[in-house]
């Protein structure tokens, strides 16, 4: 078992013949996903990598049955590839694409409720179900299947500490790069219910950074809702209020949304926070020993 | 991105919302000849991209013309939180009644704009936050139909709880909230909105933030940025493909990705040193970049030890090894240098890197522990 891709998903590449979008469904399709659709419009009935190309999203989906996509598109064209996926009857859209205006995104939203769509991004690395199916651009060689479920904020930390995980013999169920912009498709809350109900999975690892308050609130599901034991790190305890870390979310201003908040909120709910990487294994053992 | 004050008063009448007359000055002339034509009660505002202004004493009311001139000596040239006070805003002087707050603001939680009021106006909002919460009236507004007349006047009516006044206001929250999305703004706060002893609403003082994602379609505003000169450097790092922002200690950083470059700044910390700087150098691993990205760091004459920390996934770690080793044959340094490299090719990168004598290392503790133990020496 996993979460939200697997085996059955039936991927269309929205954005498949940019730079970006080609590489990664060359990836994608290497990792063994299924990938059965790429849009471009005005390159209908051109195949890439022998993959069929479509003018739209609601072709790709009566021709192919894609059931997830993947967003590659200019920031500019985000919302409006979002919102076609999910006029299309798409399910799960994933937005890897960078620099989306607030607003566009504050539309977008109640839309995709209505449609009954679950975005992940924008700005994110997407997910991987290690040995099933790659939607993102994370680099596939550092998972490894397994019973840890994992959710990010951040690309390359996520990539630093799945790697210590899997050299540590733990391997994942799911892990996914929530991405780091202020409004944003599924957060902690979401996915942590997801993992809670997932029979494989074992535990989660969850990765924050400064901003907002989604982690506070995450503590807060951890405590009332879930059975399955948690390990926690924050990113940015040494950020300077006020000033955006690469990412527009990792903003702290106002006295809310720094490291030690957010350390404060974890630990209260019972769930460890380590001080750096490495210390993340070393407290998934010690937690799913019943040591801590 | 911010703007001053007077640039957003600019904004609010451009829409229509009421804002008293108001000149500015960047001379103690500018402000005694202003202060005379309008002849009458003037208020001089310093114009500083800070919030608290008026307790620093820059925000000063003048009966006459002399008091004025007396004020803008006092403030032009102020320190405000470390900003130099280069302008004044004049203004005329109005009688208040009551102050009120009316903010919108993108709300992460709910997803959508929130209208925030309270009549605990003229403090900032986030002391009423703090001590009076139950005193801010709070209205989630769909983003489909945007803030409708009969919305905006229900808030407005808890506030004032006069139907002639709640319209009058309820208008100004109308044209808060075209200017709000027409802007991509991020923060369009009127604080204080005032009602006059002659029963009218004006917007005393105003502050706006716009998202930088959206700043491609918003040309009028990009006009108005006004930058120092660490955001100077940003902006030229932003050009080049990294991401840069100084800090005060001495332990250059160059890392891949913003979580991972947070989380080494946070790592030198926690091993007793302090981050010179947070530097992402993105995805690519083009030569360029590195080069780029060493000539920055190297021009803050605090650095006393490098810290590379590249974990690759798409980025492979033998082209950053190459861009390192071609960033080195041309930008002498004898600053210390520490590399870890690990993921995609780093064992390639590694090899490469033998040649220049680097000291590299795998892992990102001990590449933390080594740049703070260089940059003692």
């Amino acid at each position: 078992m996993s979460i939200l891709v697997n085996k059955d998903t039936k991927l269309v590449v929205q954005g498949i013949t940019g730079r970006d979008g080609k590489f990664h469904t060359g990836k994608m399709k290497e990792y063994g996903t299924n990938v059965v659709a790429g849009v471009s419009p005005g390159k209908e009935g051109e195949t890439l990598d022998g993959i069929p190309v479509f003018n739209s999203v609601a072709h790709a989906v009566q021709y192919t049955g894609a059931n997830t996509s993947i967003i590659f598109v200019p920031a500019a064209f985000a919302a409006d590839a979002i919102l076609e996926a999910s006029e299309a009857g798409i399910k799960l859209v994933i937005a890897i694409s960078e620099g989306v205006p607030i607003q566009d995104m504050i539309r977008v939203t109640p839309i995709l409720k209505m449609n009954g769509t679950l975005l992940i991004g924008p700005n994110c690395p997407g997910l991987i179900t290690p040995g099933e199916a790659l939607v993102g651009i994370l680099p596939a060689m550092i998972f490894k299947e397994g019973n840890i479920g994992f959710i990010s904020r951040s690309g390359t930390l996520t990539y630093e500490v799945v790697n210590l995980l899997s050299l540590n013999d733990f391997g994942q169920t799911t892990c996914v790069g929530i991405g780091g912009d202020p409004v944003a498709g599924l957060y902690f809350i979401d996915l942590l219910e997801m993992f809670e109900n997932d029979p494989e999975t074992k535990a989660v690892v969850l990765i924050g950074e400064i901003g907002g308050d989604a982690e506070e609130q995450a503590a807060r599901f951890i405590a009332e809702k879930m059975t399955k034991p948690v390990v926690a790190f924050i990113a940015g305890q040494t950020a300077p209020p006020g000033k955006r870390m690469g990412h527009a979310g990792a903003i702290i201003s106002s006295g809310a949304g720094t490291a030690a908040e957010k350390i404060a909120a974890f630990n209260k709910a019972g769930v460890p926070v380590a001080k750096e990487p490495s210390e993340i294994p070393v407290l998934l053992r010690q937690k799913l020993e019943g040591k801590i | 991105m911010k703007i001053h004050e007077y640039q957003a008063r600019q904004i609010f009448r451009d829409y229509g919302i009421p804002v008293p007359d108001g000149v500015l000055c960047y001379t103690v002339y500018e402000v005694e000849k202003a202060a005379r034509e309008m002849n009458r009660m003037v208020v001089v505002k310093a114009q500083v991209l800070a919030g608290g202004r008026g307790k620093a004493g820059g925000v000063k009311l003048a009966r006459t013309a002399e008091d004025a001139k007396a004020a803008a000596k006092q403030i032009l040239g102020m320190d405000i939180k470390g900003l130099i006070v280069e302008k004044v805003l004049v203004t005329e002087a109005v009688d208040i009644e009551k102050e009120f707050y009316v903010g919108l603001i993108n709300d992460r939680n709910t997803k959508s704009i929130t209208l925030m009021v309270s009549a605990e106006g003229g403090v900032e909002i986030e002391e009423v936050a703090k001590n009076n919460p139950e005193k801010i009236i709070k209205f989630s507004i769909n983003p489909l139909t945007g803030l409708l007349d009969y919305q905006a006047r229900n808030v407005a009516m808890e506030l004032f709880g006069n139907i002639k006044l709640a319209q009058k206001a309820a208008s100004i929250f109308m044209k808060l909230y075209k200017l709000y999305i027409e802007t991509d703004s991020t923060l369009a706060e009127i604080n204080p909105l005032v009602l006059t002893t002659g029963n009218e609403i004006l917007a005393i003082d105003g502050k706006m933030n716009f998202d930088d994602n959206a700043l491609f379609r918003q040309p009028k505003i990009l006009a108005m940025r006004e930058l120092d000169e660490e955001e100077l450097q940003e902006i030229a790092a932003n050009e080049k493909g990294l991401a840069y922002i100084k800090l005060d200690g001495n332990i250059g950083c160059m890392v891949n990705g913003a979580g991972l470059a947070m989380a080494t700044m946070d790592m030198i910390k926690l091993y007793g040193g302090s981050p010179a700087n947070f530097l992402d150098i993105g995805g690519s691993s083009n030569p360029q970049k590195v080069i780029d990205a060493m000539n920055i760091l190297l021009s803050d004459k605090n650095v006393k030890a490098v810290m590379i920390n590249i974990f690759g996934g798409i980025t492979r770690c033998d082209d950053v090894a190459k861009g390192l080793i071609k960033a080195l044959e041309i930008i002498m340094t004898d600053i210390p240098i520490v590399v870890r490299l690990s993921g995609t090719n780093a064992e390639e990168g590694l090899a490469l890197l033998k040649q220049t004598g680097l000291p590299t290392v795998s892992s990102m503790s001990e590449a933390a522990q080594m740049a703070i133990e260089l940059s003692k020496r």
